[in-house]
């Protein structure tokens, strides 16, 4: 069982979080000037990268989304903070 | 082998007996034994039939290593199956029962297979019993073999605590190496926390005694213990650490024996692995037979159950360890010979017992025990065999943690190498063998400050010679007593090409099962590197997995069991239902009144459930609707949050007005519906489908965190707050202005789809008109606290309005009388809002909300995409069953056009109804088509998905 950090609740146990997605990516939009291309890369293309990581994460339990660094091969957790404008 | 037990020594309790059975036979033995320790006592030989061949086998280790004696155990009627032998204590009036024999062990009656054994090679069930199909013959074959019996009714007497804990050293065994590291850390004040897999800590010490800093052993350990407690720490005896997971996390089994087993979740600072080493059988022709053991193991019975294991021992091996083993049997009145596979060692230097140089056993005389030992031509007279082929390092935990290993070919073992990040090895499991090496090493890695711990004797010379299986040899020799893997096994997947070493697992099973391969894995190895020409380090090693030993399914589950296993939500109101006898079924994670019933016949559920639905249509029908998602969307940016994440658009909503919404996913596909009602202007509450509270609760709040400011929008599910009963159908309006006359003036002006809110005695009431079933509708909505007193008084007028209580069948069949879905039952993971005939969104709306680009996506204008229709069956025909495909074409055309999602017999309309997505279903009404059900045919017509009231002119009735 890994230990996550919460930016605002400190290390817990993983079964607390859910996974939301790779961090930085922009949704495409209006949705009129969006290529089919580009919507399918925004909704299904994964970088899945081997080795560092920055995803979304939700703490269930205090319900915020952070940011946290990953290696995906060695599962070291490399840092978390919490989304741009947000004060941990 | 005959085991007697001696007349005096060991750490037994002789002062009282306990009673046991061994297939049924009366035994007795002492507190302190293991069940394996009494049934040597006893002179019982055969303990266990092999897994494959029925062999006779005896005990052959004293520990968690033991592959042989498995057994199952049962105590107060409750039977544990495929314990080990070795690892159980005796308790008074258990009846252990050999597995994998019948009627015991002595005597099974499929020891006949073995004179086929020749034609049983590795792989063969699965080449010869592959036509006409493997399904035939498994169960005859599963009934031969296989090991011990679940009893279905075993249930654990207690529930297992799962404990986290931390520490900043974490040692686990608490032999020398072991408690040396604790006592170092201990003395700098570190909280150690020390785990042994025995019920006594010393581990080695236990047989091999000594003194060590002057003292006693035993007083060494106590004192040691003392210091670890006294600097904060605890030792954890009958403990077994048995995988270390991501980021040093160590999971331990403790045993208690009366109380329930524990989980231990371990997150140490330090952990140092002090497991010891595991002796290595010999490989020789009938290796297997009871009375074959290890040397160490033998001893260890001698010293700490005062057993020995026969009357005349040869013991064979290749180091000078099991001398001390030689020496202390001959000292407890035991005949010995020894054969040594060396012609000189410092412990044979200074042998006084016949030591037969350069030999090692070639033969075993004697089918149900050893009766002889073949050495050099001749026949030694023995009724034990015990044999070392040297030390495997215990290194399991340092392997899950991802740790390398090195070949020392100075022990010819694998030892840890390189370094884990908060791991350390130390003792035995490092490959240092002896107890002084023992004691510096565990210092060492705990980082202890001055000298080590130092024993009265310097360590005697391991002068260890390798003794590898030699293929060459006549008879079978076996490499994997509890798998039933022999040389000839190895070398046919040599022959076959499954050289590596996992091919060599899988192909022959060798290292399977409950022990892992503990004593056979290495001879495996070698016998493999020898047969294919390459060295051990070569063929490498198994991927080590946890759990080291097995553990009981009680302790992974903790509480997750019965009610718990998986917890539904329960209603405020439960008592109220079941005194009006409603049956209970789950919905969506909730357990929900499905119909009321006085009668628990299986007929009695359908009628109840056309009565009540015949009752709402006709005068009123009342149910509990309080699991009804209602989360607060709450601030000045929250018509924008919800704008966004709906493809309804609330914003332009009026207070106090109700809109039926559905969300989609960025894929486009309708996630959830549901109705949002504004409160104010800044206030909307969301109710939405009853098991998709969190999920939507949680996809608002994604969406309010990264892309609005969250200072200006909050998201509030007070769903569990609200307790939401509902009167539906033509007096629902009489009913409920009965039951709460001060709300009669609200209630006259509410209009569908319109909230009042309101306060009914002492609490605040909101009355929604919403309809679920197409007929007049009023949602109450109270505090949690209130809903007893307002369902009271709704039931109190019920029957005066010719009303009942309905449950969540009726309502289902209800809302499926209107076309009204369900969404995952009436939608599937491909379903978009046009395929529900929801267009105008999409066409109207300008502005960005989730899901919008993929629904302009080709694929989603497609005009053969699944719709939602009704289906209709023929005059006189059953309910179509649901999942019950639409087909086209035939033979190797034949496709599947949809499915039927809902389906109910409809007492407002006195025949089946049912809905489903069929493509192209909405230019198709009036079609006719074919379905196909678990090979039946059958047939409809596809209609409008509305069959009652189309014109929705019953809603202000
Ligand atoms: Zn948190």
């Amino acid at each position: 069982m890994q230990l996550f950090p919460c930016p605002f609740c400190g290390p817990r146990p993983e079964t607390e979080f859910h996974y939301g997605g790779e961090a930085g990516k922009v949704r495409p939009e209006p949705a009129e000037a969006v290529s089919e291309t580009a919507w399918a890369d925004y909704l299904h293309a994964q970088a899945n990268p081997k080795g560092v990581s920055r995803e979304v994460w939700v703490h269930l339990a205090c319900g915020e989304f952070f940011v946290l660094s990953r290696h995906t091969v060695t599962h070291e957790i490399l840092g978390a903070e919490a989304m741009p404008g947000r004060e941990a | 082998m005959s085991g007697w037990r001696l007349p005096e020594g060991g750490a037994i309790d002789r002062s009282r007996r306990l009673s046991f059975t061994f297939d049924g036979r009366p035994l007795t033995g002492h507190p302190g034994d293991t069940i394996a320790s009494a049934l040597l006592a006893n002179g019982v030989r055969i303990v266990a039939r092999s897994f494959k061949y029925h062999r006779p086998r005896g005990l052959f280790a004293a520990g968690v290593e033991e592959p042989n004696a498995l057994v199952d155990v049962t105590r107060d009627g409750r039977t544990a199956p495929n314990l080990r032998a070795t690892c159980e204590p005796l308790v008074e009036g258990l009846a252990v029962a050999a597995v994998n024999a019948a009627p015991d062990a002595g005597g099974d009656r499929q020891a006949w297979i073995d004179r086929f054994s020749r034609f049983l090679p590795a792989g063969f069930y699965y080449k010869t019993f592959m036509w006409p199909g493997w399904e035939l013959f498994e169960p005859r074959i599963r009934a031969m073999a296989g090991l011990g019996r679940l009893d279905p009714d075993h249930r654990p007497p207690g529930t297992a605590p799962q404990i986290d804990a931390a520490c900043d050293l974490l040692v686990v065994g608490a032999g020398p190496a072991g408690l040396a590291a604790a006592r170092a850390a201990a003395a700098r004040g570190e909280r150690v926390l020390l785990l042994d897999d025995q019920p006594e800590p010393g581990g080695s010490l236990r047989w091999l005694g000594g003194t060590i800093g002057g003292a006693d052993w035993h007083d060494w350990v106590q004192d040691t213990l003392e210091r670890v407690a006294a600097a904060g720490g605890r030792y954890l005896a009958w403990t077994t650490a048995y995988g270390i997971y991501d980021h040093g996390l160590v999971c331990a089994w403790r045993r208690l024996g009366e109380a329930p087993d524990q989980l231990w979740r371990i997150r140490p600072q330090v952990s140092v692995l002090a497991a010891g080493a595991i002796e290595r059988p010999l490989t020789f022709p009938d290796n297997d037979r009871p009375g074959v053991m290890l040397a160490e193991a033998a001893l260890r019975y001698l010293r700490v159950w005062a057993v020995a294991p026969g009357r005349r021992a040869v013991v064979a091996t290749n180091n000078d360890t099991a001398y001390r083993t030689a020496a202390a049997l001959a000292e407890a009145g035991v005949a010995v010979e020894i054969l040594d596979i060396r012609s000189d060692s410092p412990a044979m230097a200074t042998c006084d017992l016949p030591v037969h140089r350069g030999r090692l056993p070639e033969g075993v005389v004697g089918r149900g025990g050893v009766t002889a030992v073949r050495a050099g031509g001749r026949e030694l007279a023995a009724d034990a065999l015990l044999v070392s082929g040297g030390w495997t390092p215990s290194v399991h935990l340092w392997r899950h943690a991802g740790g390398r290993v090195r070949f020392a070919e100075e022990l010819a073992a694998f030892v840890p190498d390189g370094a884990v990040n908060g791991l350390r090895v130390a003792g035995a499991a490092n490959g240092r063998f002896g107890l002084a090496a023992a004691l510096a090493d565990g210092h060492t890695a705990a980082a202890g400050a001055g000298p080590a711990p130092q024993p009265e004797l310097p360590d005697p010379a391991y002068a260890f010679e390798p003794a590898w299986p030699r293929p060459d040899a006549e008879g079978r020799q076996w490499i994997d007593l509890q798998n039933d893997v022999t040389l000839k096994d190895v070398a046919l997947a040599a022959r076959e090409g499954f050289r590596s070493v996992e091919h060599l697992k899988r192909y022959t099973t060798l290292g399977m099962a409950t022990d892992q391969g503990k004593t056979s894995n290495m001879a495996g190895l070698a016998a493999m590197a020898e047969l294919s020409g390459r060295s051990i380090p070569e063929v490498g090693t198994t991927t080590f997995r946890p759990p080291f030993v097995p553990v009981p399914l009680s302790i992974l589950g903790g509480r997750r069991r019965g009610q718990f296993f998986n917890p539904l939500r329960r209603l405020q109101l439960e008592p109220e239902h079941r005194a009006a006898d409603a049956a209970f079924r789950e919905y969506g994670g909730w357990l929900r009144p499905a119909w009321y019933a006085r009668s628990d016949d299986p007929g009695a559920g359908p009628t109840a459930v056309a009565a009540e639905a015949r009752a709402a249509r006709q005068a009123v029908g009342l149910f509990d609707g309080s699991p009804l998602g209602k989360i607060e969307v709450i601030g000045p940016d929250a018509a924008k949050l919800l704008d966004f994440v709906l493809y309804n658009r609330v914003s332009t909503l009026e207070v106090g007005r109700i809109r039926y919404v559905l969300m989609l996913s960025e894929s486009g596909v309708v996630f959830d519906d549901g109705v949002v009602a504004r409160l104010a202007e800044d206030r909307f509450v969301f109710s939405c489908s009853s098991g998709h509270v969190p999920a939507v609760r949680l996809r608002l709040e994604e969406w309010r965190q990264d892309r609005f400011d969250p200072a200006r929008v909050f998201v509030h599910d007070a769903t569990s707050h609200w307790a939401t009963l509902t009167a539906t159908g033509p007096r629902a309006r009489a009913l409920v202005e009965v039951a709460l006359p001060q709300a009669a003036p609200a209630l006259a002006e509410l209009a569908h789809m319109t909230l009042a809110e309101s306060a009914w005695e002492d609490v605040p009431l909101r009355i929604a008109r919403v309809s679920f079933t197409g007929d007049r509708s009023y949602e109450l909505s109270v505090p949690q606290s209130a809903a007893g007193r307002l369902w009271a008084r709704l039931c109190a007028g019920l029957e005066g309005h010719g009303g009942r209580r309905i449950g969540l069948e009726a309502l289902l069949t209800l809302r499926a009388e209107k076309g009204f879905v369900v969404v995952g039952k009436d939608t599937d993971g491909l379903t978009l809002p046009q395929d529900l005939g929801m267009e105008g969104p999409l066409r109207k709306r300008n502005d960005e909300f989730v899901g919008r680009r993929s629904l302009m996506l080709p694929d989603a204008q497609r005009d053969d995409r699944r719709q939602l229709v009704g289906l209709q069956v023929p005059d006189g025909a059953p309910p179509l069953p649901t999942g019950a495909h639409a087909v086209t074409g035939q033979g190797p055309q034949r496709r599947s056009i949809g499915y039927v999602t809902s389906s109910y017999d409809s007492p407002a309309l006195g025949r089946p109804i049912a809905l489903g997505l069929i493509e192209r279903g909405r230019a198709r009404l009036g079609e006719r088509v074919r379905l196909l059900h678990l090979g039946a045919g059958l047939e409809a017509t596809l209609c409008a998905p509305a069959f009652f009231d189309p014109q929705g002119a019953r809603i202000d009735a």
